[in-house]
């Protein structure tokens, strides 16, 4: 078993003894005098600190951008890291999106500059098709610049992530790629002094190590676990991390269902959730921004029992199952069945969860979802609403509608689904919504984000705007 | 010749000359910031043995006072090297920028969560941080007063009011068709500079130290460290390269870190760092001051004015810092661009458990003018015009033309302004495309609104407007520029280096501006008030002209010639057919032991304000602009999007038009964020609830239409002699967003015609949504 860190930059391979569980990436290089990645919230939330990785994909190197605060070191092993201090030589000239920045004025005091440089340049190693406006904006959505107001750098970015990339990275892409293939084998296994970091690489090795170790942190994409560490302080010893097991990360669709496994990231899910209609992915496309949902993962989003994630809501309405994992013991349950109370699921000691099976949607069903939130993008839900509505005709047949941010855990909205049943979506008056029913569902809390009263009004109303929108369809349909 | 080096930016060559005032070129570090090569304050390398430091405080009090304070667990925890509290201070215990109210370290009282009591030195910034909240602190508690508003009810105020008053004879209140009162009530903002707060302090030997700080203030940091240590200011210095975003929040606020640091370094003989986590920063340091204003204003059929009587309410938190001199902003700027006949502006400066509000780009300015916009909408809605009209018939005009404090409105562009963004904004076709639109769609309304800024320059504490600099000509032609400007973004060092290259007649390439520090330029007034450039640009012209005419002599009796007939221009210097390279001259002039190093010094004419009799003229004179929002709301959730931004602006003769734009939009969408996402919210106890990005949010790229049309006014020039006649352009545009507020307002009234529509700032979906309800509820 490796107990070495292996990972590429530069194009050189670097080899890393004696790294904490959770020291994490965006220390790492600052302290070694790499300080072009800078430090702006340690949380995730401001971009400041995107670093680019490069993992092997078939022969090729996809690259995706991550926040390095939260970035555990050992999850460097086998990928190729490229900071805002690779992209250009001294006194060389400038790479081409550093080049555009300067061009367009896109920088001010230059602080966030790094983080930006760094979240274009994988758009410029990415998809070339989506550098249009809202292509762009997407992609340094997770990238906060209090200078500029962005005009400029979404112009920069617009200009050059539209041409085919053309660095050093593309040149040597046939040797990364080989010298990536050469490093990514083998489980990993760091130990010092009561710390722990494994790396299992199948479900068969992650139950064995998780039921050696009860008492391990799981880690998946760590944009919970993460802030943990560098906002609680809290010294995790143990660490297991899911990102190289490799069942965790399966896809599978069959005629009734699609299976993800629990490692599946935001990003690789989200083009296979097309089935279930534009709502979910419209909310996917807002859960963080890009470096959130290249690392976070759906398991991650259930397991941390958050009241207030986005997808478990869309889930439950959905009537997804998950499957739970221990030992060689595995057990099916609904997810709706996952949370019993704020901080309470049901998981055992050294289980975890390895999938969740989401049913396809059945003829006449309509998914209408709604994030709330005081700011479009990377912003955390004061409500979450998804209702899965299947109708006869204009008459509401069945639903399942569930809610976040309304309760201590994601909640179905049962007296107001029995209320729904047989309401005619296609002319209604609104006082005959029955919103009051949620009542008899939810008494929401008042936090930063939202009071009860908003929540409760808010909660009301998108039950009126998911039957417009029903009232609609239906009548796009007839005519 | 100088021969040229790879990158080397001492290119003197004539053919590579461009005319460097009024050039958009980039800024100066512009290639370091893509590269991530531009050194921060924690981007310096670290001196041997650092000590890194952490702020401790009671983590559950707002207001009381410590009974016992029990710092055992903390300098037992690992890696602990030094645990100082108030009585370790060895002189004056105060950062403050004036009153001597805010303590370096409280040495018992609690009057605002995260009052700092003690400071926590260790090897690494992780073992400070975490040591720093080990500590057992008793506090006998007190109950907080946190809001404005719960605070003036009780009588807390920090200072006295202050009123602006004016009674004609003729109009007035009587003679008005129309009277109504209004209120508003508008939050603060955080400043959330990228790059945190954060000083280093090296000691140098026993009586010397050395700050490297992030800070618009780096004299008044020196001035208070030494008198803590109760050193001479001569014997500390403080530099400040860059920073990474400041916007007034490192005015005076940066002071209390680098002070700690030095404590430090002075204790324990080491280097010390203190960088805030972004936590604490956002909890420990001051934000915009949120208002609440309630008025009353008279006025005639067509909305013209005729009386205005408001009272400005602010949360100043637990000490003065600058209160009076934001308040007092708020009143200069709460007519906006409009006239009020007879007029009384008060402000009431409340004192609250709350940590103390601090300069924050427009310094109160928005807050006045937010006012002012507001009750134009509110007339506009109840006499039924287009408030554009009202606002029109409103502005400043001949007769009418003496703000509230005094001064006479001159030289005032925003007629014309607003009568170009009107046209090329196409208002008048949007207004009625809107009113379509709104009258179809029953959940979907948009709205739109046209306003206008009238924001006036110069620091109303009159002494602080003096700029000063220091250049030296090197024998190699090469030019070093140090002011006593810092670089916050805003691209000063750059437009210096352009003016003062303008001078010189070379490429701004050629001219080298260093760190702002305390021991090349002494006694500098804070970045602040829009007036880097006006005050340091002229100030480092002036040096550079100093230094010009001798060389000019120098060259002139080279050539035989009048030193009035040399030339400097395309890195030459020229008379007639004579002409010699500015490097060979550079040299020349060391070879005949002529100096080429001066200082220069500007102090802004004309100025007269006596506060005590609120009249007089505090402003060299007025920047304007105007902007036309669109806005989308869906009154089922409150969301709400903007959907298109005009933008028309007077910088009088841009000393870079690139970097002037750039002061445009990203003010604009500050201000913006102020009145849309930014929400803070403190709990009942006084604790800052949004005190991270997760839960507080300021703009990101989505938030900002793809429909962004920003243009500078062809300006003739500043009429007052400004550095190169050009306009401050730091502030003034923030308050561009203004109609963003009052385009969702418009919105909202298409909801009650002939009424206004009671909406708060921000505009978050919650307090749309709110809005509505209050309309349905009254029909
Ligand atoms: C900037 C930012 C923005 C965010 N925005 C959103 C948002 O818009 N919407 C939203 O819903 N969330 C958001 N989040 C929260 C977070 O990204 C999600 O909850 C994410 O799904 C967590 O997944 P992860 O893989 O990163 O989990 P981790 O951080 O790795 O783990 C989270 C928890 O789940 C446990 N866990 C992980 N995988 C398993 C498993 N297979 N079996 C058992 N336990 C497991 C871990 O032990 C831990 O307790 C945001 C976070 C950040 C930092
Ligand atoms: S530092 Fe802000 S996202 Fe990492
Ligand atoms: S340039 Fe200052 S934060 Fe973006």
């Amino acid at each position: 078993m490796r107990s070495t860190i292996e990972f590429l930059r530069g194009g050189k391979l670097v080899k890393l003894d004696g790294a904490m569980p959770t020291d994490t990436l965006l220390d790492y290089l600052r302290e070694t005098g790499s300080c072009g990645t800078k430090e702006g919230c340690a949380e995730g939330d401001c971009g400041a600190c995107t670093v680019v990785l490069g993992s092997l994909d078939g022969d090729k190197v996809t690259y995706r951008p991550v926040n390095s605060c939260i970035t555990f070191l050992p999850v460097l092993d086998g990928k190729e890291l490229i900071t805002v201090d690779d992209l250009s030589v001294k006194d060389g000239p400038l790479h081409p999106v550093q080049d555009a920045m300067v061009k367009h004025h896109a920088s001010q005091c230059g602080f966030c500059t790094p983080g930006f440089v760094m979240a274009i340049f994988a758009q410029y190693h990415g998809n070339n098709a989506d550098a249009d406006h809202e292509g762009v904006v997407e992609q340094i959505a997770g990238n906060l610049c209090r200078c500029t107001g962005y005009r400029p750098i979404t112009a920069a970015a617009m200009e050059v992530c539209a041409r085919a990339p053309d660095d050093v990275f593309t040149s040597r892409m046939r040797d990364t790629s080989a010298l990536l293939a050469d490093i990514s084998g083998g489980p990993l296994k760091m130990e010092k002094g009561g710390y722990m970091f494994a790396a299992p690489q199948s479900v068969a090795e992650l139950a064995e190590v998780y039921s050696q170790h009860p008492g391990a942190t799981l880690v998946a994409g760590a944009t919970d676990v993460g802030l943990w560490v560098t906002k609680k302080h809290v010294d995790i010893k143990q660490v297991i991390y899911l990102g190289r097991v490799k069942e965790l990360q399966d896809i599978t669709s069959t005629d009734d269902a699609i299976t993800l496994g629990a490692g599946v990231t935001f990003a690789d899910a989200m083009p296979h959730l097309e089935t279930y209609g534009d709502d979910f992915q419209a909310v996917l496309s807002r859960i963080g921004a890009k470096q959130v949902r290249a690392a976070g993962t759906i398991g991650g989003n259930i397991a941390n029992g958050s009241p207030i994630g986005d997808t478990p809501p869309i889930l439950i309405s959905l009537d997804a199952t998950i499957t739970l994992q221990k030992g060689e013991t595995t057990r099916t349950i609904a997810l709706e069945n996952f949370f019993i109370d704020y901080g309470s699921q049901d998981i055992g000691e050294s289980e975890f969860v390895a999938s969740i099976t989401v049913p396809k949607p059945a003829a006449n069903t309509h998914l209408k979802c709604y994030k709330i939130s005081k700011r479009h993008d990377q912003d955390i839900s004061a409500v979450l609403a998804a209702f899965n509505i299947t109708l006869s005709g204009s008459v509401i047949s069945k639903c399942r509608i569930a809610f976040g941010g309304m309760a201590a855990t994601p909640k179905r909205a049962l007296a107001l689904e029995a209320a729904l049943i047989g309401f005619d979506v296609s002319k209604f008056d609104i006082q005959d919504v029955p919103v009051s029913k949620l009542n008899q569902d939810f008494q929401p809390i008042s936090d930063m984000r939202a009071s009860a009263k908003y929540r409760s009004q808010v909660a009301g109303n998108l039950i009126i705007k998911a039957l417009l929108e029903l009232q609609a369809s239906v009548a796009g349909d007839a005519a | 010749m100088t021969s040229r080096r790879p990158n080397d930016e001492v290119v003197i060559a004539p053919k590579n000359t461009r005319k460097a005032a009024g050039d958009s070129m980039a800024h100066d570090s512009a290639r370091g910031h893509v590269r991530g090569s531009a050194v921060y304050v924690d981007d310096i390398p670290e001196p041997k043995a650092m000590l890194h430091l952490a702020p401790g405080y009671a983590r559950d009090h707002a207001a009381g006072t410590v009974t016992h304070m029990d710092l055992s667990a903390v300098r037992a925890a690992p890696g602990v090297v030094a645990v100082l509290t108030a009585s370790d201070i060895p002189f004056v215990n105060d950062c403050s920028p004036a009153l001597g109210d805010d303590a370096i370290l409280s040495d018992g009282d609690i009057t605002f969560h995260g009052q700092v009591l003690f400071v926590v030195a260790a090897e690494t910034r992780k073992q400070a941080l975490n040591a720093a909240t080990l500590a057992q602190i008793e506090v006998d508690a007190a109950a907080p007063t946190i809001s404005a508003r719960a605070g003036f009810e009780q009588g807390s105020l920090l200072m006295p009011d202050y009123t602006f008053k004016r009674k004609s004879d003729s109009t007035g209140t009587a003679n008005a068709a129309h009277q109504q009162q209004g209120s508003l009530t508008m939050g603060g903002q955080e400043h959330f500079y990228l790059e945190g707060q954060v000083s280093m302090a090296v000691p140098f030997g026993d009586d010397e130290m050395q700050l490297y700080v992030s800070s618009q203030h780096p004299a008044e940091i020196q001035h208070i460290i030494a008198q803590m240590l109760g050193w001479t200011n001569a014997r500390v210095m403080v530099d400040c390269r860059r920073m990474g975003g400041a916007f007034g929040g490192k005015e005076s606020q940066a002071a209390q870190w680098a002070a700690l640091a030095a404590l430090v370094a002075y204790k324990t003989g080491r280097p010390a760092k203190m960088r805030l986590d972004r936590d604490d920063d956002m909890r420990l340091t001051g934000k915009r001051h949120d208002f609440e204003c309630d008025w009353s204003v008279s006025h005639n059929d067509a909305g013209v004015i005729s009386n205005v009587e408001v009272d400005l309410i602010s949360r100043c938190g637990a000490s003065a810092d600058l209160s009076m001199g934001i308040n007092d902003r708020a009143m200069f700027h709460a007519d906006n661009a409009y006239f009020y006949p007879d007029v009384r502006i008060t402000t009431h400066k409340v004192w609250t458990n709350t940590v103390s509000n601090t300069a924050f780009r427009g310094f109160g300015g928005p807050q006045g003018m937010l006012f002012a916009e507001r009750m134009m909408n509110d007339i506009a809605f109840r006499v039924g015009r287009d408030p554009l009209d009202v606002r029109y018939d409103n502005l400043y005009r001949d007769g009418a033309d003496i703000t509230p404090y005094g001064m006479p409105v001159t030289d005032f562009t925003l007629p014309d302004i607003m009568q170009q963004l009107e046209a090329s904004a196409d208002y008048r076709a949007r207004v009625a495309e809107i009113e379509a639109f709104n009258a179809k769609s029953a959940f979907t309304k948009k709205g739109i609104a046209l306003t206008p800024v009238k924001f006036g320059v110069s620091f109303t504490l009159k002494h602080l407007n003096q700029g000063a600099a220091l250049i030296h000509v090197y024998a190699d032609g090469s030019v070093h520029l140090s002011h006593g400007g810092t670089e916050m973004g805003q691209g000063l060092y750059t437009k210096i280096s352009q003016i003062v290259a303008s001078v010189f007649g070379v490429d701004a390439r050629a001219v080298r501006a260093s760190a702002t520090r305390t021991d090349k330029v002494p006694n500098a007034s804070p970045t602040a008030a829009s007036s880097g450039t006006d005050l340091n640009g002229k100030a480092a012209e002036n040096a550079a002209l100093t230094i010009r005419a001798r060389m000019a002599r120098l060259a002139a009796s080279m050539f035989n010639c009048d030193n009035e007939t040399i030339i400097f221009d395309g890195g030459m210097v020229k008379s007639g057919d004579s002409e010699i390279a500015f490097t060979e001259l550079a040299g020349q002039a060391v070879l005949n032991r002529i100096s080429l190093s001066s200082t220069g010094f500007y102090a802004t004419p004309k100025l007269v304000w006596e506060r005590e009799k609120a009249w007089g003229r505090p402003f060299l004179y007025f920047a304007c602009g105007a902007a036309c929002s669109e806005v989308e709301i869906d009154i089922l959730t409150g969301e709400m999007r903007v959907t298109r931004v005009d933008i028309l602006h007077d910088v009088g003769n841009s000393v870079n038009p690139a970097i002037d734009i750039g002061q445009i939009e990203g003010g604009f969408v500050q201000g913006m964020g102020w009145l849309t996402t930014e929400e803070l919210v403190f709990s009942d106890d006084g604790k800052l609830m949004t005190h991270a990005p997760s839960t507080y949010k300021i703009p990101t790229a989505y938030d900002v239409p793809e429909d962004f049309n920003v243009a500078l006014y062809s300006s003739k020039g500043n009429l007052e002699d400004t550095v190169h006649r050009s306009r401050a352009v730091g502030e003034p545009p923030l308050m561009l967003a203004n109609s963003v507020y009052c385009a969702v307002h418009h919105a909202l009234a298409s909801l009650c015609p002939g009424q206004s529509p009671d909406l708060s700032a921000p505009t978050t979906p919650e307090a749309i949504l709110d809005a509505i309800t209050k309309i349905q509820a009254a029909k």
